[in-house]
């Protein structure tokens, strides 16, 4: 039976205690994004700058719980100063780690607010490079609690919309 | 919002009431799912406001349904058919008698739960009655199944809703009701919010709304399964709720309406049973009522829910309520004791003046991780929105954690919360 150490490893409970990357980006010139979790009333703000093609800063607002607020944080501090086409990459790799479960979730949990829900590839689970995902790995013990996932992937879908919508606008 | 110490000034009142007290102890053996552990732990159950657990009365009347009754109902001129009809009638003239309906026979709608009784009014009356500019008034603390039905026949009709507001002490402001009712078709309102615990004045609500020609239309979803409910004495028109909130099966609830009103709607759904001819030019709606209640209705949970009925009636609604205003006033002493200023319970101070339904916050813990926390020591409550948003939003909240009691709940219940809080509080320290 998963414990809770599983879930809250120390590098989550740090992140929760002092996240990394608080507040907003003046929007515009930022591309500021709102997600919910209809499940729980979280919401997350992500606004983002992006410069040739590199996210060149990025701002967590919003509330929630310990998993989405350090993953949150997590995210922040791992695509901040990234090019574009990794962060897409990262993301695809993070939701891989998260989608085991994901999967057998209810329909609309976790489905993001106001504006198209973002498309992401999904990799077979047996395909994750969870290496490649250095301090994210700590939220792997997440899917063991299924309906913990959405909480930790709440930021990510939120900043996979925000980069469809700078790419869509040019 | 209220502080939980204030509760302590009401200690006397709740206790002089006379209580013929429950045997808690033996009424659990009742239960089979609460001697089950979770993690290792004996459950504690804190989350009757969303679903009761079951009694085994309940499950072994369906099972004995089942095994040697069950046909088809309203069809067959075969034995077991005619029986089945007879308790599927039974049942129902046990649920009209349990909330005081004048005709227990006519005015008892079966339908799927709370959620598809509102949802009946709304189409049946609200289409029938309501045309644009027309004004319906909700609350502030209505569950989403009494808002999101009106919001879509807003957008379909262009009516308008108003909004009777939540005072700090979680209580509607009331002051201005008669000009908020001033015009209006239709009040929708708790009988008790399922997140405050809060008991609105129904009977007053109603006289208001009578008075500018108003119907009413009530959540009775979280008053039913506690309180003893006489819909005459409350004066409301229609009155929703489900099964599986008082100790039945999930699958079936009622909405009660008055005779007159009900027989004056058009059906809901289209379908067998609730026709009594149908030729190629059309169709003549069944009587009440059957007329709501298309196709094959859910028998079985009717059976289920009639041992509910039956069960909390040899109790007495009066000292299931008397228990749980025992046990809430415990609670809130208890956890104030505990935990001082660090633990805020939303909703009126007084326990005698709300249901047993406690929403807090604690610390700045969020309640999904409180939740977690305490579900390694098989204490289950409730963590998020509760299908209220409008009402976390006037509390300046996304989410809190609840937990809410029913009659099989004792103050070990109370006393294993308060642990298991101690530590949650000591992990996210
Ligand atoms: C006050 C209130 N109204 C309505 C409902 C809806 O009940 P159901 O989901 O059984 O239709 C609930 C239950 O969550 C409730 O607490």
């Amino acid at each position: 039976m998963p414990g809770l150490e599983d879930l809250y490893r120390e590098i989550i409970l740090d992140h929760y205690r002092s996240p990394r990357n608080r507040g907003e980006l003046e929007s515009p010139p930022a591309q500021r994004v709102e997600g919910f979790n209809p499940l729980c009333g979280d919401e997350i703000v992500v606004t983002l700058d992006v410069h040739d093609g590199v996210v060149s800063d990025i701002k967590i607002a919003g509330t929630g719980c310990s998993i989405s607020q350090s993953s949150a944080s997590l995210m922040s501090a791992a695509v901040k100063g990234r090019p574009v086409t990794e962060v897409r990459d990262l993301i695809k790799t993070f939701k891989g780690m998260m989608s085991i479960h994901e999967s057998t979730l209810p329909p609309g949990a976790g489905q993001q607010g106001e504006g198209a829900e973002a498309t992401i590839d999904v990799p077979e689970p047996e395909a994750i490079d969870i290496d490649a995902l250095g301090e994210l790995a700590a939220l792997q013990g997440v899917v063991k609690f299924p309906v913990r996932i959405k909480c930790a992937t709440l930021s990510w879908n939120t900043l996979a919309q925000g980069l469809d919508e700078i790419e869509s606008a040019g | 919002m209220a502080h939980v110490n204030d509760a302590d000034s009401t200690t006397d009142a709740v206790m002089s009431t006379g209580a013929q007290p429950l045997d808690v102890a033996t009424l659990r053996k009742d239960f089979p799912l609460l001697s089950r552990e979770v993690h290792g732990h004996p459950i504690t159950y804190l989350d009757t406001a969303a679903s009761s657990q079951r009694p085994t009365q309940v499950l072994d009347a369906m099972r004995e349904y089942d095994e040697t009754t069950h046909a088809n109902v309203h069809r067959g001129v075969y034995t077991i058919a005619e029986e089945a009809t007879r308790r599927f009638e039974e049942a129902r003239r046990k649920v009209g008698r349990f909330i005081g309906a004048p005709d227990p026979s006519r005015e008892i709608v079966f339908t799927k739960n709370a959620t598809e009784g509102l949802n009946l009014v709304a189409h049946s009356w609200g289409r029938t009655h309501l045309h644009s500019g027309d004004v319906v008034v909700l609350t502030e603390m209505e569950h989403h199944a009494n808002i999101v039905p009106w919001q879509m026949l807003a957008e379909e009709r262009g009516i308008t809703i108003r909004w009777i507001p939540v005072d700090d002490d979680g209580q509607l402001e009331l002051d201005r009701l008669d000009r908020l009712v001033d015009g209006a078709k239709l009040v929708g309102v708790t009988c008790m919010s399922n997140v405050l615990g809060t008991l609105p004045p129904i009977r007053h609500i109603a006289d208001v709304a009578h008075a500018a020609g108003a119907l009413v239309v009530a959540d009775g979803a979280q008053s039913v399964p506690h309180l003893p409910t006489d819909v005459t004495a409350l004066g409301v028109d229609f009155l929703a709720f489900s099964s599986h909130k008082m100790l039945g099966p999930t699958g079936i609830g009622v909405l009660w309406g008055k005779e007159e009103l009900l027989n004056s709607l058009p059906p809901f759904l289209g379908g067998g049973e609730m026709i009594l001819d149908v030729r190629k030019e059309g169709f003549t709606p069944n009587d009440i009522p059957w007329r709501f209640e298309a196709g094959t209705p859910p028998i079985t949970e009717a059976i289920g829910l009639g041992a509910a009925v039956d069960y909390l009636g040899a109790i007495g609604m009066e000292t299931v309520r008397r228990h749980e205003i025992g046990l809430t006033n415990y609670a809130m002493t208890t956890l104030a004791d505990r935990f001082g200023d660090d633990l805020l319970i939303f909703g009126p101070a007084d326990p005698a003046a709300r249901g047993g339904v406690l929403s807090f916050s604690y610390r700045d813990v969020h309640p999904h991780d409180i939740s977690q926390i305490l579900d390694q020591y098989g204490v289950c409550v409730r963590a998020g929105h509760h299908c209220a948003k409008p009402l976390m939003r006037r509390l300046g909240v996304n989410a809190t954690a609840r937990a809410s009691f029913g009659l099989y709940n004792d103050e070990s219940d109370v006393d294993t919360l308060a642990d298991a809080l101690a530590e949650a509080g000591a992990f996210f320290a």
